[in-house]
């Protein structure tokens, strides 16, 4: 009787979000060059206070502390831009290291073995949000809130509640070691973002997404798969969550069933700051890279200038709403 | 034609409410061009035409919906700007809507008051039982007689409207504006209402009334006023018109005159549909769509030309029924199947089903057949580049507009873009519904171009259109659909706009 429309009218903004893509080949540069302003004048500012920000050794160290956070953050890319949201990353990336972990004994399996196991497993647990957001009609904020408390509670059972160690030299080497001076969370997130870049851009999938996400109706209208898309996108997002939970045991050399409180948050966070709309069908891997990046030059400058912990979490609560703040401000400008 | 206008009323009161010489345009149609109404206290007054005609506008603007482009409104012999819903509710003027917008989980005494509760000054804490004395006040004056504490919800359509009713009151309204208040009701419900309505008008209140249903204004209202194409053609008491008369001046004889053109051609059948239905939509619906036919498809709004139009484009499949498609029996449960098999809709509703307002034009145009602009699971951008410049070129549409997020275009060329974007689908049998709904002259001429060549080269084609001349030009034969059933097939060169209409107006 009542109009029913499948996601809250959010008119004023999202017109103005739509304004900044298109899909991988109408980006708007002003948007991007705002976060790389932003990036570049944090930096700046840190050099000038502590001049050992621009080490070499210092810029590997913020590369590798945003690595599990740029995995989760493009994973989380697909899914929003899908029109959803997927809050399970952080219980995922913890069941994902326990299942991992227990494949990872040395002289057990062969590396492959728990990678794949990890990644699978990931895979299984979004694939299976998305059919139930599809194909049950829940909302996603349920069903991944679901899923987060289930996740977090397998990761309990199967480690039987204590961290699940005595890892191999070669799989611990992915979350230590480096190659020709990388380290390889590091290409592992360079990889990831590539592929992705690629697939949202040049792929023909990567299209249907942004059409789901910008007007299911004319999606559907126009022939396209909706829930097999969707679901596709919650599939990645959680495969993408296993990788990261993977590097994450590797890196800690356990797989920790209370590991990655949180983390679903600091992706998002990340991905909203690279402009993807949390409405869906606007935004790119481009931008989320550089929001993980951002938010990491933002908890590197603060241990640089010894702020304490808890102050951190403040101040980084703080520039995420304002980054997100201005942005918008400013593209409200430029379409006004 | 206009000569009797206000000729019979003499009387000097003034009017409760007047609007003078309003206009309105959306995205460069004219949709009110200077119109004029006087209302006097204790009338019912009808407001009656064709579909775009004007009448839902127009009482927008009064209601305080829509800002009037220019006009003037008075109330009480007062000027009086309203340029939000809350003003109008003020100055004593309500609306009640086509589409009931109420609060289902609220009860129906939150409802008639939200916004007014009686509640503690300070506390903001609401006084439940002089909330429910009023509200029972309220619907006692409309001989209601559930409790003010049912659930919204629980309520049927005439109740929550009867409901809307008492909410208007209760705002102590001295105009009420009613939208096609009878569209969803049963028989017993209308005499309600209309008891409703005459109680109304025995106390002074003033109930503009738009309807559809010539006999419903002929049997209640006091006056009529006739609108065609965004003007008014006067205000007549209503024992100085019938039926054929308001009709006529509906549909406009200079428009009436004018026949189709094109001979029309006996292709191979297309389209074959027999017996299609859809619970509440549309029931048993059987015709035939040869190649190269123009099928016009006419009805007024809710006669389920629109659902009929969705069952064919497989976006809300036929419940009973066959469909053939060149022959061969078909399920058209999902749009892909629908496009897979050579049928592609132009949606009326494009923001909802035509297009993805973020995406680009050619994303858009590509997006139902993107396949042919890809090498394997790549898309080629050169490909696409060069498909949208041949094919939004060829509708006029310029090459700085195809990376345009479609949201930024005019109402014309994202039409155009709608109907690049079916077309990339090569379809055999093409629906349009409402293809030239809001966009502007030129625009519309290219379509009516378009779909003539089309016909021409060949391609089956459903055109559902509410503006009858367009109908009547474009169309080979013209299907009538009253209530979800077939009323009529006429032969455009021999019928006129009235005959459709007798046909499409429900008999009450």
């Amino acid at each position: 009787m009542r109009p029913q429309d499948s996601r809250p009218s959010v008119g004023g903004t999202r017109r103005l979000l739509c304004a900044a893509k298109g899909g991988g080949t109408d980006r708007s540069w002003l948007t991007r060059y705002g976060l790389v302003l932003a990036l570049v004048a944090m930096s700046t500012l840190l050099f000038l206070a502590k001049p050992n920000f621009l080490t070499l050794g210092n810029l590997v160290n913020v590369l590798r502390q945003i690595s599990i956070n740029g995995i989760l953050a493009v994973g989380v890319t697909y899914v929003l831009l899908a029109g959803g949201v997927d809050l399970s990353l952080g219980s995922l990336v913890a069941l994902t290291g326990v299942v991992a972990a227990s494949f990872a004994h040395p002289g057990e399996y062969p590396l492959i073995v728990p990678v794949g196991m990890g990644v699978l497993t990931g895979m299984a647990c979004g694939t299976l949000n998305g059919l139930v957001v599809t194909r049950g009609g829940v909302a996603p904020f349920i069903v991944t809130l679901g899923m987060m408390t289930a996740a977090r509670g397998l990761a309990l059972v199967l480690s039987g509640g204590r961290p699940v160690s005595n890892l191999s030299p070669a799989f611990t080497r992915l979350g230590s070691g480096d190659w020709l001076g990388v380290p390889i969370p590091v290409l592992l997130l360079a990889a990831v973002a590539v592929c992705s870049y690629l697939l949202l851009a040049n792929v023909r999938l990567g299209r249907y997404l942004y059409a789901v996400g910008g007007n299911e109706d004319a999606a559907r209208a126009a022939g396209l798969r909706v829930a097999s898309i969707k679901t596709f996108a919650y599939a990645v997002c959680g495969a993408f969550a296993g990788l990261a939970g993977v590097v994450l045991a590797a890196r800690i050399t356990t797989g920790q069933p209370n590991a990655g409180i949180g983390y679903e948050l600091d992706a998002i966070a990340a991905v909203v700051m690279g402009g993807t709309s949390l409405s869906g069908g606007v935004g790119g891997v481009g931008g989320t890279v550089l929001g993980a990046l951002l938010i990491g030059v933002i908890n590197n400058g603060l241990d640089l200038l010894n702020v304490s912990s808890c102050y951190q979490q403040i101040v980084k609560g703080l520039i995420i709403v304002s980054a997100v703040w201005l942005d918008r401000r400013a593209r409200r400008r430029r379409t006004a | 034609m206009a000569a009797n206008r206000h000729t019979c009323d003499t009387s000097t009161r003034p009017y409760v409410l007047e609007v003078r010489g309003v206009a309105k345009a959306f995205a460069g149609v004219q949709a009110l061009a200077g119109v004029g109404l006087g209302v006097y206290a204790g009338e019912v007054h009808a407001l009656v035409g064709e579909n775009g005609a004007g009448k839902s506008t127009l009482m927008k603007i009064v209601a305080g919906l829509e800002p009037a482009d220019a006009g003037e409104l008075w109330r009480q012999g007062r000027r009086v700007h309203v340029r939000h819903p809350a003003e109008a509710r003020r100055l004593g003027m309500a609306m009640i809507h086509q589409e009931l917008m109420p609060f289902p989980d609220l009860s129906v005494a939150e409802n008639l008051l939200i916004g007014h509760e009686p509640a503690g000054r300070w506390t903001g804490w609401i006084d439940r039982r002089r909330l429910h004395a009023a509200a029972a006040g309220l619907l006692d004056r409309l001989g209601a007689d559930w409790s003010p504490e049912t659930r919204m919800g629980d309520l049927g359509v005439a109740e929550q409207q009867l409901v809307e009713i008492a909410r208007a009151l209760a705002h102590r309204a001295e105009v009420v504006i009613m939208d096609e208040p009878t569209a969803a009701l049963a028989g017993r419900e209308v005499a309600r209402l209309f008891g409703v309505i005459g109680e109304l008008r025995q106390q002074g209140v003033a109930v503009i009334y738009i309807s559809h249903k010539i006999e419903e204004v002929l049997r209640l209202a006091d006056r009529v006023t006739v609108l065609r194409d965004g003007r008014s053609l006067g205000t007549y008491p209503i024992g100085t018109v019938n039926r054929e008369r308001l009709i006529a001046l509906m549909v406009g004889r200079e428009l009436g005159t004018t026949a189709t053109q094109q001979p029309a051609r006996e292709g191979p059948v297309a389209l074959a549909v027999r017996g299609l239905g859809r619970a509440g939509k549309f029931d048993e619906i059987s015709f035939q769509l040869r190649q190269g036919e123009v099928l016009g498809l006419a009805g007024l709004m809710g006669a389920g030309r629109t659902d009929l139009a969705h069952a064919l484009a497989g976006l809300e499949p036929a419940e009973r029924g066959e469909i053939w498609v060149q022959g061969r029996p078909v399920r058209l449960d999902h749009p892909r199947v629908a496009l897979d098999r050579g049928i592609a809709l132009v949606s009326e509703d494009r923001k909802r089903y035509g297009l993805v307002l973020c995406l680009p034009a050619q994303h858009n145009l590509t997006l139902a057949n993107l396949r042919r602009c890809c090498r394997g699971a790549f898309i080629r951008p050169r490909e696409e580049n060069r498909v949208a410049d041949e094919r939004l070129g060829a509708l006029g549409v310029r090459p700085a507009r195809r990376l345009q997020p479609v949201q930024f275009l005019s109402g014309g060329n994202q039409q155009k873009v709608a109907l690049a974007k079916a077309l990339f689908t090569e379809p055999q049998i093409l629906i349009l519904d409402e293809p030239t709904r809001g966009i502007d002259i030129a625009a519309k001429a290219d379509v009516y171009a378009l779909v003539a060549e089309l016909a021409r080269a060949g391609k089956a084609i459903l055109l559902i259109s509410s503006e009858l001349p367009e109908l009547l030009t474009l169309s080979h034969r013209i299907l009538v659909l009253r209530a979800g059933r077939l009323a009529a097939e006429l032969d455009p060169r021999r019928t006129t706009q009235e005959e459709i209409l007798q046909y499409a107006m429900p008999a009450s």
